[in-house]
């Protein structure tokens, strides 16, 4: 064999390895939901114990969000869990195969994202309604607004349109988990309120309502208050009608954090 | 006057420029009366991790500053409980190496590194080691692949590799050895993958298994009609966290872990002895001499892997030789330690499985408390009222301080279908987790179970404490705060922000003569003393 047919064997044989260790993009799309209730119950006999019963996370990071920092796509996602993340608690899932593995990906995508559903609501009036009546002033979609309330930049994918509705007419009982105002009063009488940034047994930061942070030793504070169900943002029961209401959710629904 | 030996004895060692480890056994069962150093994992064999030293108090403890800083390159939690005899600091690196720092710089002296295999089994861990122990001139170190290694400890040269388990079915050594006169006695992992348990004792020059301890009754044994069918075989009841000793009773107390599966109990009906347990054993033939069930047939995996603590004290009306436990499963438990006889049980934490303590000890447990298939709210979570991380005793005030957590959850019940090297753990939970759960460091009375006082931490915690005689207490928390309180009432007095969160336990020494704390954080130790302490370094040669 000539030295261009080895290469050309080599280039062949390192093809044919590739095609049949490397995941396919598209696999996560092709499972049946018969598969994910497979993935799931794979996840809740190897991966819940640190992960979390329904990826809400403990031990291990939570996992139920739209998107996971640790993986760009489902390729990534299939190696980190076939392969762990070397030198972290995370171990690779050597005992399942390659379809098995597919299958907890699945799931793992599954959790803490809505599915697409077609509403009856204009997005792109919901999206002139966001604009024209102050909504930017407190949240950030894909890089503007401000800091206040939370970002809505993939809120679709993690909120049904329901709670969303919920949301605009009832805020109050759709505060997110770690959202936290703390009104603080220092030795000298200031009294400063924010959104907890930060929080440890001896020290706070907050983040006021003009973006700026404030650090206090809780020691050196008269008082501390947080306020878990802070009501910031105000009801839009009667600022909209049916029909704009339905265009705004529908807008909201929309942000499923796509670039 | 002993303090002041021990000081004296410290100086003339470092002025004749020894730095080489000679630690007999006699020197560690004395190890309380030498302050300077820290010998065995928990500070003495009684497990107190109290240090006797007192430079350190409630008047300077604002002054402390940092001394040095180690990094490590390795990712892993770094549990590290570092030793520390003669000038030499010895920590244990994730996965699994062994370092020797240069106790006055945490310059690196020598470095040991275990090779591990491509597909490395931890199965319910992450890959960490909690430190070595030394005896003589050897360092004893186990590993995630379930070796157990002799280490010259001048060198870092392999003197002996005993394989302990198989890290195929999923055993693996997280735990640091203990080390007693001759014998090297070395714990389990692998209560997720259904192994059965163990406790191993290897001659200390050798490395031959001198006795074994199986912690599941095989057939025919007494306890063995406590499972059904084959579940003993896969029924877990790990040895994964360092037991204490007493060298008078030649007793080793070693606590076992869960039972399994885990959370689906059906496959093992009884009380699954001898999971959740601690066990006396005899030191020179491994055999049982009692043990006591703390959670029988547990179905939330609250493992007895907690430290039990040796102490004497007036508990049932007469001085005892006792045994103490704060259990993950919420309750304190003092035990006569010669006989194992339960003399008292409170509770520590928030806890809704059980109704109380029976006269034996035994929990009365509430109904609907098992996981389902739906999920079942129960205090404490998975984790534990506490866990490995480890209590602190002080003999002088009697009173046993421990890091609580302060968390529920729900618990899941699965399915479980034993494969060899998987996980057989049969459900799970979704923690409480945020501002819905928190932590504590507890003040316990051992005479009375009753608290003195709790200093609150803002998450549950995953590190130990170690109090002092200068009457500190120091701690680190899950947001990276190493951080100092009066033992007398729990007020905070210094605190530091290490940058990462920790999981590891404080031990106590000396440099130069001035007192010392170090604590691992994230990837890095620290190293804290008092302002005078950071003295100019003075070249000296170390043979």
């Amino acid at each position: 064999m000539t030295r261009s047919c080895w290469l050309l064997a080599a280039v062949l044989l390192v093809g044919i390895i590739v095609v049949v260790a490397s995941p396919q993009d598209d696999s996560i799309a092709k499972l049946t939901s018969g598969e994910i209730e497979r993935g799931r119950q794979m996840f809740v006999a190897h991966c819940a114990v640190c992960h979390g019963i329904e990826g809400t996370g403990e031990r291990g990071p939570s996992l139920n969000h739209p998107s996971l920092s640790r993986v760009a796509d489902d390729r990534a996602l299939f190696s980190l869990i076939q392969n762990g993340v070397e030198g972290s608690e995370m171990p690779g899932a050597w005992q399942l195969s390659g379809r098995e593995v597919w299958q907890v990906a699945g799931y793992v995508r599954s959790l803490g994202r809505t599915a697409p559903v077609k509403l009856p609501g204009d997005p792109s009036n919901g999206r002139r309604l966001y604009e024209s009546n102050g909504c930017a002033g407190c949240h950030i979609v894909r890089g503007s607004g401000g800091v206040l309330g939370p970002e809505l930049t993939e809120i679709g994918a993690r909120r049904s349109a329901g709670y969303l509705h919920t949301a605009l007419v009832d805020p109050s009982s759709a505060t997110p988990a770690g959202y936290v105002v703390a009104r603080v009063t220092t030795r000298d009488n200031k009294k400063i309120w924010g959104l907890r940034a930060n929080e440890d047994s001896f020290t706070i930061q907050l983040r006021d309502s003009a973006g700026r942070f404030h650090s206090f030793r809780k020691a050196d504070l008269i008082e501390l208050k947080k306020d878990f169900k802070a009501e910031l943002m105000p009801s839009y029961r009667d600022a909209f009608n049916r029909s704009e209401m339905d265009d705004l959710v529908a807008y909201l629904a929309s942000l499923r954090g796509d670039k | 006057m002993k303090l002041l030996r021990a000081l004296t004895m410290a100086g003339c060692l470092l002025a004749a420029g020894i730095a080489t480890a000679q630690v007999p056994y006699k020197r560690i069962v004395g190890a309380s009366s030498e302050p300077a150093s820290w010998l065995t994992y928990s500070g003495n064999y009684q497990a107190h991790r109290f240090s006797p030293l007192n430079q350190i108090t409630p008047r300077n403890a604002s002054q402390l500053k940092l001394a040095w800083v180690y990094q490590i390159n390795g990712r892993g939690r770094f549990e590290t409980s570092p030793l520390v005899a003669d000038g030499v600091m010895y920590v244990t690196e994730p996965p699994t190496k062994v370092t020797a720092l240069d106790l006055r710089t945490g310059r690196p002296l020598w470095s040991w590194q275990r090779p591990l295999p491509l597909l490395l089994k931890t199965i319910g861990f992450g890959p960490t080691n909690r430190g070595v122990a030394i005896l003589d001139d050897t360092l004893f170190v186990g590993t995630l692949d379930a070796h157990l290694i002799a280490l010259d400890a001048k060198s870092g040269a392999v003197r002996w590799d005993t394989p302990v388990g198989d890290n195929n079915t999923g055993h693996a050594i997280t735990a640091a050895p203990l080390a007693i006169d001759g014998k090297v006695i070395v714990g389990i992992s692998g209560g997720e993958a259904g192994i059965r348990g163990f406790l191993d004792a290897y001659d200390a020059k050798t490395g031959k298994l001198a006795w074994r301890l199986w912690t599941i009754p095989g057939p025919g044994e007494p306890g063995h009609d406590t499972w059904s069918g084959d579940a003993w075989k896969t029924g877990g009841a790990p040895t994964w966290v360092t037991g204490s000793y007493d060298p008078d009773l030649n007793l080793i107390y070693w606590g076992t872990g869960n039972p399994g599966p885990d959370w689906n109990g059906d496959v093992r009906p009884g009380d699954n002895l001898y999971s959740c347990s601690l066990l006396a054993i005899d030191a020179s033939t491994g055999k049982l001499k009692w043990y006591f069930q703390f959670t029988p047939h547990d179905v939330h995996d609250w493992d007895a892997t907690e430290i039990p603590v040796l102490l004497d004290g007036r508990v049932g009306g007469r001085l005892r030789k006792l045994v103490a436990m704060a259990n993950r499963n919420a309750f304190f438990y003092v035990l006569d330690r010669e006989t194992g006889e339960f003399l008292q049980g409170t509770t520590y934490a928030k806890q809704t499985w059980a109704k109380g303590l029976d006269a034996k000890g035994r929990p009365v447990v509430l109904p609907n408390t098992e996981p389902t298939v739906e999920g079942n709210l129960v205090y404490p979570s998975l984790q534990g009222a506490t866990n490995w991380f480890s209590p602190s005793y002080n003999p002088q005030t009697k009173t046993f301080y421990v890091a609580v957590r302060e968390m529920g959850a729900y618990y899941y019940k699965g399915e479980a279908e034993y494969k060899p090297g998987t996980f057989f753990a049969g459900g799970g939970e979704r923690a409480l987790e945020g501002d819905k759960a928190w932590g504590a460091i507890r003040a316990l009375d051992v005479e009375t179970g009753k608290m003195k006082w709790e200093f609150r931490l803002q998450s549950p915690p995953w590190s130990g404490v170690m109090a002092t005689a200068g009457g500190i207490v120091f701690g680190g928390s899950t947001e990276g705060n190493f951080y100092a309180l009066d033992a007398a009432n729990g007020k905070p007095l210094w605190d530091f922000q290490t940058g990462g969160p920790m999981a590891s336990n404080p031990v106590g020494f000396m440099i130069d003569g001035k007192q010392h704390v170090a604590m691992a954080s994230g990837h890095a130790l620290f190293v804290f003393g008092l302002p005078e302490a950071v003295t100019p370094l003075k070249s000296r040669v170390r043979k």
